[in-house]
């Protein structure tokens, strides 16, 4: 069964149900099915969360995941790791899911068309003034854009809208590639070669997930920290005067 | 030789030249990316989880490159805007 034909590029085109101006194509439906997967299994895990020594493994499970996130977020900034993980967490969920239910056969990742992963690098465009914002004011953010001087302002500009191309082209390049390979493939040596490049394609969708929620904390964290050196320099500074 | 003929001819040229250049640098960074890593780990084991997460970080902006070139030679070849063109026009 091939829902997305090898050369279509984007499973947007394939439209499962239309009803006036609405359209439901591929890529929402199976959107839709890995959230109802995400809620049902969390609402499954959490149901019954408990602080004795007996816990279910359910809670063991999300505990893991839990933590492995918010150590890779603490080790990136220096305090107030918990803000984060709400957003980092949930790109790296939706990504993994959506990524690892590609071997699933029936199942088209939604992340191999190009308007879920544009989406999801815009939310972290919108998430990086965000937090940088609320971390230190509007005028200590805005001011990062005119270092070292007022020249560089175009290039910080140009830089924040290349990086989100670049987070939205890599996810959806990996996934739609490695889909692409595995059809070519299937049409070269059916038998057993498309089996491994399978469970290779289990291995490249979790990295491109760590990938996509490492990178978006690294660009929220440089608009973070980068104001807080500055304030510890000036605290350092005004010490340094009154202990004068 | 008509426009669609000559349209085709260079759409599938072009992709097979984006591929096999656009592969050449990411490359060779990569593996220099990966062999630098490698010593850098060996000498000191315990930094061994920032060197990874570095690594990764790297690896992935590298290979985006290699992907930009993927994806051009995916549209020129599937989704090529001269193609309806063309076709319109009758060629």
């Amino acid at each position: 069964m091939e829902i997305v034909a090898l050369n279509q590029i984007s499973p947007d085109q394939v439209i499962v149900f239309q009803w006036g101006f609405i359209t439901i194509n591929v890529t929402i439906l199976y959107t839709w099915l890995v959230m109802a997967i995400l809620v049902f299994v969390s609402w499954l895990a959490t149901r019954r969360l408990s602080s004795e020594m007996n816990v279910s493994r359910w809670q063991h499970f999300l505990e893991v995941v839990v933590s492995v996130v918010r150590g890779e977020i603490s080790e990136m900034t220096k305090k107030g790791a918990d803000s984060y993980i709400p957003l980092i967490g949930t790109l790296f969920l939706f990504i993994c899911t959506s990524n690892v239910l590609a071997v699933v056969p029936g199942f088209v990742a939604p992340t191999s068309s190009i308007t879920t992963t544009a989406s999801l690098a815009v939310c972290v465009f919108v998430a990086v003034p965000y937090y940088g914002i609320s971390r230190n004011g509007l005028f200590h953010y805005l001011k990062e854009y005119f270092q070292p001087n007022f020249i560089f302002f175009p290039f910080h500009v140009m830089g924040e809208l290349a990086r989100t191309l670049a987070l939205t082209v890599r996810l959806f390049g990996n996934i739609m590639s490695h889909e692409k390979v595995i059809g070519i493939l299937l049409s070269v040596t059916p038998l057993l070669f498309p089996v491994i490049m399978q469970a290779l394609g289990l291995l490249i969708g979790v990295i491109q997930a760590y990938i996509f929620a490492i990178l978006s904390m690294v660009y929220i964290a440089s608009a973070v920290t980068a104001e807080e050196e500055h304030h510890v320099h000036v605290e350092a500074k005004q010490e340094s005067v009154a202990v004068a | 030789m008509d426009n669609v003929s000559i349209v085709a001819l260079a759409s599938i040229f072009a992709a097979g030249l984006t591929m096999a250049i656009g592969s050449i640098g990411p490359a060779l960074g990569m593996g220099r990316a990966i062999q630098q890593a490698l010593s850098a780990i060996a000498q000191q084991p315990d930094e061994r989880n920032s060197l990874t997460r570095t690594l990764f970080v790297g690896l992935a902006m590298i290979e985006s490159i290699a992907i930009y070139c993927f994806v051009i030679s995916m549209i020129v070849i599937f989704a090529n805007p001269f193609w309806g063109h063309f076709t319109k026009t009758g060629g």
